[in-house]
């Protein structure tokens, strides 16, 4: 079984970054006058993360938050502005071709060879990786069936339907049997039925002895399937573990989203006395957000304080443990933002 | 150096080359055969041209083909496939360094410019016989044919690399069409005599050394660039391609 370790990884583009591999706190300018401005956007700010081997492994983060850059790091597509990745043994960056051999990817976006059939997509993955045609014909025949694709394997995929492509990214991704597979978004745009499919499949190729590591800005994705997971923004962890010992760590658990028309300044403290509030933080001008570890129960006696106080309760949005208060509660944005 | 990745993407070439073999065979030949029957059969039946101009006619069509063939095999697929399809990156995550990718490219080109070049020979002469052609130095004639092959897949490499998608127009009006009339195939170089500036000039067009390396070999008694000369030009300007082309590529494959 194969780990996958990176230190210290940071990735600064210098020009606008590839789509699906953006990443970072936005555009930062350093142009001269006169002189057409040199846009440099950090996408990777000191990433540091270890995957024990044999595990399934999630990075969770928004759009942007330097995601696909890591993968791209990690699978040889993008150079690392600084800091090393290891696969296994084997670093990145100075053994690229070995490192090839071990890793299995699937591209956020399909890239699939759209001059061949979906069996020859199979059949010549399988021969850049040197394995011998018996063995790429059977194992082929095995994947497509895996993937319900048989009765299209002699079709050219142009036709093909976005969940169709994604499930054949996946098996060619599986044809050369590599020990660390990189899914990056792997149910974007997928139907429930397909996305069922493919969570099966993962499993089961976890359960063959493989590393997996995925890219998601679904929580539910991350929850269902994920050992542990590391949450990204702005090009760095800010949390990492399992995802039930990160939605213990949010304070209460539940988070109570409450909006003032009106706020009188004494308004936090007196929230923060209530029992079971944990933490109390201001949102934005009008906001306020409540982590405490019991939910509707305690909406009773803020509308009563907010009455007593003169303020004018206008929302209340009440969530359970979830990965998405926990970000809420690192970055003060929701994962959707 | 993976043999194996490599052959296979060759073969993986190969496969899509045959799959595609009435449609490149229009695209490559179509056009310089109707060149051929109007200027070579046409024109000097009826006797605006003598019929010497088919036997200088015949090297410049073959060298059209096969640059023509070599930049299109080569250049087309890697603008779409780096912009649009983004197919070339199963291949760029094969267990192979980037930049055997690459020339597993040119390679395919120069083998696709090598069957162009030499099958349009045939055809010309089916449509311009009787026509005077000989292959006295067979093989400085090989060698000019392989340095000219290598010239197109090395140009369809620098270009595809260089190029977006939404200036694939623009190759061909700004750089394709120019080196074709500039690039001494419909005449020869000493024709340019009377305009001493633009014979000067041409000479930065590789495709004056192919069309006129073509014709010392295949026809040795008309007006041609001295072959010594011809052989340089072109290893320089496949080196000087290819080089480009490899920089390009690496910077395309790796963000």
């Amino acid at each position: 079984m194969v780990g996958v370790r990176t230190q210290d990884l940071r990735k600064v583009y210098s020009s606008s970054p590839p789509t699906a591999a953006s990443g970072g706190s936005g555009p930062r300018s350093d142009g001269k006058k006169g002189k057409p401005a040199k846009v440099e956007i950090p996408a990777l700010d000191g990433l540091s993360l270890e995957v024990q081997p044999g595990e399934i492994f999630g990075l969770l983060g928004p759009n942007g938050a330097g995601k696909s850059t890591t993968v791209g790091v990690l699978t040889t597509r993008v150079r690392p502005t600084s800091g090393t990745a290891w696969i296994g043994e084997h670093e990145v960056w100075k053994q690229p071709a070995l490192v090839k051999r071990l890793i299995g990817v699937v591209p956020q976006r399909a890239n699939l060879d759209f001059s061949l059939t979906a069996r020859e997509i199979l059949v010549f993955h399988a021969a850049y990786f040197g394995i011998g045609k018996r063995q790429r014909d059977q194992r082929a025949d095995e994947l497509l069936e895996k993937f319900r694709l048989t009765e299209r394997a002699n079709q050219m995929v142009r036709g093909f339907s976005g969940g169709m492509m994604q499930r054949l990214s996946i098996a060619r991704a599986m044809m050369h049997d590599p020990q660390v597979l990189f899914l990056d978004e792997p149910s974007a745009g997928l139907d429930p039925q397909t996305r069922i499919l493919l969570w099966e499949i993962i499993r089961e190729y976890h359960q063959a002895g493989k590393t997996i590591l995925l890219t998601t800005h679904n929580m539910d994705e991350a929850d269902a399937l994920c050992q542990r997971l590391a949450i990204v923004d702005h090009g760095h962890v800010i949390a990492l573990g399992a995802p039930k010992e990160l939605k213990a760590s949010i304070p209460g658990g539940f988070l109570l989203r409450l909006r003032f028309g009106r706020q009188p300044a004494d308004l936090m403290q007196r929230l923060q006395a209530l029992s079971g509030v944990r933490e109390v933080r201001a949102a934005d001008t009008t906001g306020v957000d409540i982590y405490a570890d019991r939910g509707g129960s305690l909406i009773l006696e803020i509308a009563s304080l907010a009455a007593s106080a003169e303020a004018e309760l206008s929302d209340v949005h009440i969530s359970e443990p979830s990965l998405e208060n926990l970000f809420l509660h690192h970055t003060g944005r929701s994962l959707r933002d | 150096m993976n043999w194996k990745a490599f052959g296979a993407m060759l073969a993986r070439d190969a496969h899509v080359a045959r799959r595609n073999a009435i449609q490149l065979f229009l695209q490559t030949f179509l056009q310089p055969l109707l060149f051929v029957f109007i200027f070579g059969r046409v024109m000097v039946r009826s006797g605006y041209l003598p019929p010497q101009y088919k036997s200088l006619l015949l090297p410049g069509i073959i060298a059209i083909c096969m640059v023509f063939t070599g930049i299109w095999a080569v250049a087309m697929p890697l603008i779409a496939e780096f912009q649009w399809t983004r197919e070339i990156e199963d291949r760029l995550l094969a267990p192979i360094g980037v930049a055997w990718v690459a020339i597993e490219k040119v390679i395919a080109g120069m083998l696709q410019a090598l069957i162009a070049g030499l099958a349009v020979i045939p055809f010309a002469w089916l449509v311009l016989r009787p026509v005077e052609i000989s292959i006295d130095t067979p093989v400085v004639f090989a060698v000019i044919v392989v340095l000219v092959a290598t010239f197109a897949a090395c140009g369809g490499l620098a270009l595809g690399c260089s190029i977006n998608q939404q200036h694939i127009g623009l190759m061909f009006g700004m750089v394709i069409t120019p080196m074709i009339f500039f690039g001494c195939t419909y005449y020869p170089w000493s024709a340019l005599q009377t305009f001493p500036l633009l014979q000067k000039a041409v000479l930065i067009n590789p495709l004056v050394y192919a069309s006129e390396g073509l014709r010392a070999t295949l026809v040795p008694r008309s007006p041609h660039l001295s072959i010594v000369a011809v052989l340089i030009a072109l290893v320089c300007f496949d080196v000087l391609l290819l080089a480009i082309g490899l920089r390009q590529f690496e910077k395309k494959a790796v963000s």
